[in-house]
C-alpha cells in the first residue's frame, strides 16, 4: 500500500443533489402498469382487501340495522322517560317493620301527582292474572291490567277502533275493556285466517268468567320491517290472485319483535273495575293470600287496595336522576320509610342495547380487521415475490439514477395502489353483500350502510396497503445496484 | 483539470477472515473527450474499477474526483444523483426494462431527474435519432435485435447528456458484425466529443481506443497511450502499439 496521495486542490465535496421528486403520478402510473401486467395475480391479491373492506362495511350495516330495530322497540314501549315503580320485598334490616309495609297504593299515586314536579304522568296499574274466553275459545293475554285512561299515552297505545274507556267508566267501574289484536285473533280469528278483519266492538268477553263489553281495539302493532314484509307478501298474493296470503308470523318466535307481540296481547279495563271485580273480597275467599303477610287471617272482608305497579313519565331524560330522587323522597314518606318499592327504568334496557351493539361492533370489527390483516399479508407476500423477480429492474433503475427513496416510493405506491383498488372494489361489493344478507332474511332489520363505515373501511385498506408495502419497499430500496445488475 | 481523477484507490473485501484486494492503490486520470478502454481478464478488478468510476460503489481507500466532485465518501443519494446527471452506462446484456417500450426506456433517467413529460419525450426521440432508432421507438425491447437493443441502451446512456459514458463489454453479447457497428457508433460519439470508457476483456476491442489501461490483480499492469505518441487514432482496429508497451496478444 503506497502512501496516501495528495489531495487535488480544486475539488469540492460531493454536492448535495438537487433532488427532483419523481412525479407521483408517473409513479402511480408505473404501479398501475405493473398491476395490469399481472392482472390475475393482482386480482387474487386484492381479494383479501376486497373481502375485508366489504365485510367491514356489511358488518357495520348489520349492526346499524339492529340498532335501529332496537331503538324502534324502545320507543314502542314508551321511551326512556318511562319509570316503573314495582313492589319489592322489604329489605332485611327493615323486616321488623314488615307489618307496616303498605305496598304501592293509590295513596302513592295522589302523592306523586301532587308532589313530584318532574313527573308529568302517573299511571297506576292493577294486574289481573286472567284467562279470557269468548266465541267458545280461550286465551291467556300477556297483559290484563286495570288502568287509568292515561295508560294509553303511557305505553304508546292508540285506539284504532271504538273508544278508550274514560274517567266516567272508571268512576262507575263499568265492565268494559279495550283489547289488542292478538286477543281478537285468538278469540274471533285473525284477518289472515278468516280473510277479513273482524272488529269485535260490542261483543262480550269473559275475563276469568266475568263478562265485559269490548268498546275499543288497538291497531296491529308491528315493526317497520314486519309491516313492509307483510305488505310485500300481501301484494304478491294479490298479484298471484290467491285469496289468503301467507299466514302472519305473530312474532312470538323472534326476540326483537317480542315487544310488539306483547303490546298486541294486551287487555285494558278501568282500574276501579279491576279492583271491584277481582280484588275486593278476595281475602274472604283466600285469606292470607292477598292480605299482607303479617295480617292475621281474620276472615273479615278486606279488599286488597294494592296496585301491582306504577308507570311514571318523567319530564325529560336529562332530569331522570333528579326525578328518580324526587319520586323516591315522596314514596319514602308515603311508605313511612319502608323500602318496599323499587324502580325500573328503560335506561338499563337502553344500556343493554348499547352494550350489545358495542359488542357486536367489536367482534364484527375484529373479524373484519383480521380479514384486512390477512389481505395485507397477502399484499406483502406478493410484493416480496414481485421484487425478487424484479431485482434486475431495480438494479437498472438505480444505475440510471434512482435513489433509495425513489425505489422505496415506487414499491410502496404499488402496494398502496393494490390496496386502494381493492378497497374501492370492496366498497362496491359491500352493497351486493348487504343485498345478499337482506335476501336471506327479508324480515330482519334491514342493514344500513353508512358513509362513516365506508370511509373507515376504505382508510383501513389504505393503511393496510402502506403497512404491507413498507417491508418489501425497504428490502427493494436496500438492494445493492451492482449485485442487482449481476442478478440473473 | 482532468474529468476523472483517481488517487490511490483501493477496494478491499473481507471474505471470512481473508482480505481480498479487488483494487490496490490505483491512480488514474481521464481527460474530457477521451476514448479509453480498461482491459483485463475476469477477476482482474476491472469491473470493480468501473463500478467505482461509475459511482455505483465507493472505494475503501483513496479519493476519486468526478467532474470536480469528490465522491469517495458521498451518500448513496448523492451517488444516485451523480449516476443520473453525469454518468451513462451501457451493459453487456443491454439491461432494458422489458415492460417498457424503447422510448420509455430511454426516458427512464429523465424520470429520476424530474424532467417534465413532454420534454422527456422530445429528448428521448432526439437521442433515438442519434442512434438511428426512431422507427423502433414504440417497440418492446423483445421485438428488437441485439444490435438495436444495444443502440437503445446507448441512447438511454446519452439522453441526460452525461459527462462520461461507461460501456461494460458492450459487444459481448453481439455477433462480430453487429459488434463492429456498435464499436463504430462509440467511435463516432467519441469524435463528437463524448468521453467514453470501454471495459472489456478482449484486446481486439480495446484496440479501437487510443488509450488502454490493463488491469491485473487489482493493479494497473500496463498503460498504453497512443495520444502521447502523437496518434489520436490507432491506424486500424487490432493495432498493437510499439513493442515493449504493447498489450499481450488476444487469447
Amino acid at each position: 500500500m503506497s502512501a496516501a496521495p495528495s489531495q487535488p486542490p480544486a475539488t469540492s465535496r460531493a454536492e448535495p443533489p438537487a433532488h427532483a421528486a419523481v412525479n407521483l403520478w408517473t409513479t402511480i402510473g408505473a404501479g398501475l402498469r405493473e398491476i395490469w401486467a399481472h392482472k390475475f395475480r393482482s386480482l387474487l391479491t386484492m381479494l383479501g382487501i376486497i373481502l375485508g373492506v366489504s365485510s367491514l362495511v356489511a358488518m357495520s350495516a348489520l349492526v346499524k340495522g339492529m340498532e335501529k330495530g332496537a331503538k324502534e322497540a324502545l320507543v314502542a314501549i314508551g321511551g326512556l322517560e318511562k319509570v316503573r315503580v314495582e313492589p319489592q320485598n322489604v329489605p332485611p334490616e327493615q323486616l321488623h317493620l314488615l307489618d307496616q309495609a303498605v305496598g304501592i297504593t293509590m295513596n302513592d299515586v295522589y302523592a306523586l301527582e301532587a308532589g313530584a314536579s318532574l313527573v308529568t304522568r302517573v299511571s297506576p296499574e292493577m294486574r289481573v292474572p286472567a284467562t279470557v274466553s269468548a266465541n267458545g275459545k280461550r286465551f291467556r293475554p300477556f297483559i290484563c291490567n286495570g288502568v287509568w285512561p292515561v295508560a294509553l299515552e303511557m305505553s304508546e297505545h292508540v285506539i284504532a277502533h271504538g273508544r278508550m274507556f274514560n274517567e266516567l267508566d272508571d268512576e262507575m267501574a263499568r265492565s268494559v275493556c279495550v283489547i289488542g289484536t292478538a286477543t281478537r285473533d285468538e278469540l274471533w280469528g285473525a284477518p289472515e285466517d278468516v280473510g277479513r278483519e273482524i272488529i269485535p266492538l260490542g261483543e262480550t268477553l269473559y275475563i276469568n268468567g266475568v263478562p265485559f263489553t269490548v268498546i275499543g281495539m288497538f291497531p296491529h302493532y308491528e315493526s317497520e320491517q314486519d309491516r313492509k314484509a307483510r305488505e310485500l307478501a300481501l301484494a304478491q298474493a294479490a298479484a298471484a290472485g290467491t285469496q289468503a296470503g301467507p299466514a302472519r308470523d305473530r312474532g312470538r318466535g323472534r326476540r326483537g319483535n317480542f315487544i310488539f307481540w306483547l303490546k298486541n296481547a294486551t287487555i285494558y279495563m278501568p282500574l276501579n273495575t279491576a279492583w271491584m271485580k277481582f280484588r275486593s273480597g278476595m281475602s274472604l275467599a283466600e285469606p292470607g293470600r292477598w292480605g299482607s303477610p303479617g295480617t292475621p287471617a281474620t276472615g273479615v272482608i278486606t279488599a286488597d287496595p294494592r296496585l301491582s305497579n306504577l308507570e311514571l313519565k318523567v319530564a325529560s331524560v336529562d332530569v331522570l336522576s333528579d326525578a328518580l330522587q324526587q319520586i323516591r323522597n315522596i314514596l319514602m314518606s308515603t311508605h313511612k320509610g319502608i323500602e318496599d318499592f323499587n324502580f325500573r327504568t328503560q335506561e338499563d334496557w337502553a344500556e343493554n342495547i348499547n352494550l350489545f351493539i358495542r359488542n357486536a361492533r367489536m367482534s364484527g370489527g375484529l373479524i373484519a380487521a383480521i380479514s384486512l390483516l390477512v389481505g395485507g399479508i397477502g399484499i406483502m407476500n406478493i410484493m416480496l415475490a414481485s421484487i425478487s423477480e424484479r431485482v434486475r429492474e431495480i438494479g437498472i433503475r438505480k444505475s440510471v439514477g434512482a435513489t433509495t427513496g425513489d425505489i422505496f416510493v415506487q414499491i410502496l405506491v404499488e402496494s398502496v395502489v393494490i390496496a386502494v383498488l381493492g378497497g374501492l372494489v370492496g366498497l362496491v361489493t359491500s352493497f351486493g353483500l348487504v343485498q345478499l344478507i337482506g335476501g336471506f332474511s327479508p324480515t330482519d332489520n334491514t342493514p344500513i350502510i353508512t358513509a362513516p363505515a365506508m370511509l373507515l373501511a376504505f382508510s383501513f385498506s389504505v393503511v393496510v396497503g402502506i403497512l404491507a408495502g413498507i417491508l418489501p419497499a425497504v428490502k427493494a430500496a436496500r438492494l445493492n445496484p451492482i449485485q442487482a445488475l449481476r442478478y440473473e | 483539470m482532468a474529468l476523472v481523477e483517481l488517487r490511490g484507490v483501493s477496494k478491499i473485501y473481507h471474505l471470512g477472515g481473508e482480505e481480498i484486494r479487488a483494487l490496490d492503490n490505483v491512480s488514474l486520470d481521464i481527460e474530457p473527450g477521451e476514448f479509453i478502454s480498461i482491459i483485463g481478464p475476469s477477476g482482474s478488478g476491472k469491473s470493480t474499477l468501473m463500478h467505482i468510476l461509475g459511482c455505483l460503489d465507493t472505494p475503501t481507500r483513496g479519493t476519486i474526483t468526478l467532474d470536480g466532485v469528490m465522491v469517495q465518501d458521498a451518500s448513496p443519494r448523492q451517488l444516485a444523483a451523480m449516476r443520473n446527471r453525469k454518468i451513462g452506462f451501457v451493459f453487456q446484456f443491454f439491461n432494458l426494462l422489458p415492460k417498457l417500450n424503447v422510448v420509455q426506456n430511454v426516458e427512464l433517467p429523465m424520470i429520476y431527474s424530474g424532467v417534465s413529460g413532454r420534454e422527456r419525450r422530445e429528448k428521448a426521440m432526439a437521442a433515438l435519432e442519434a442512434v438511428d432508432l426512431v422507427n423502433r421507438a414504440k417497440h418492446r425491447p423483445s421485438q428488437l435485435s441485439g444490435g438495436q437493443q444495444q443502440r437503445a441502451a446507448i441512447a438511454r446512456a446519452l439522453v441526460n447528456s452525461p459527462r462520461i459514458v461507461f460501456a461494460d463489454e458492450p459487444t459481448g453479447n453481439l455477433d462480430s458484425h453487429t459488434g463492429e457497428a456498435i464499436l463504430g457508433l462509440f467511435r463516432r460519439l467519441s469524435t463528437e466529443g463524448r468521453t467514453i470508457v470501454l471495459v472489456t476483456h478482449d484486446p481486439e476491442i480495446a484496440a479501437v481506443t487510443p488509450r488502454r489501461i490493463e488491469i491485473r490483480d487489482g493493479r494497473i499492469a500496463q498503460h498504453v497511450d497512443l495520444t502521447l505518441a502523437g496518434l489520436d487514432r490507432p491506424p486500424r482496429p487490432g493495432f498493437v502499439a510499439e513493442p515493449g508497451t504493447a498489450a499481450p496478444p488476444a487469447s
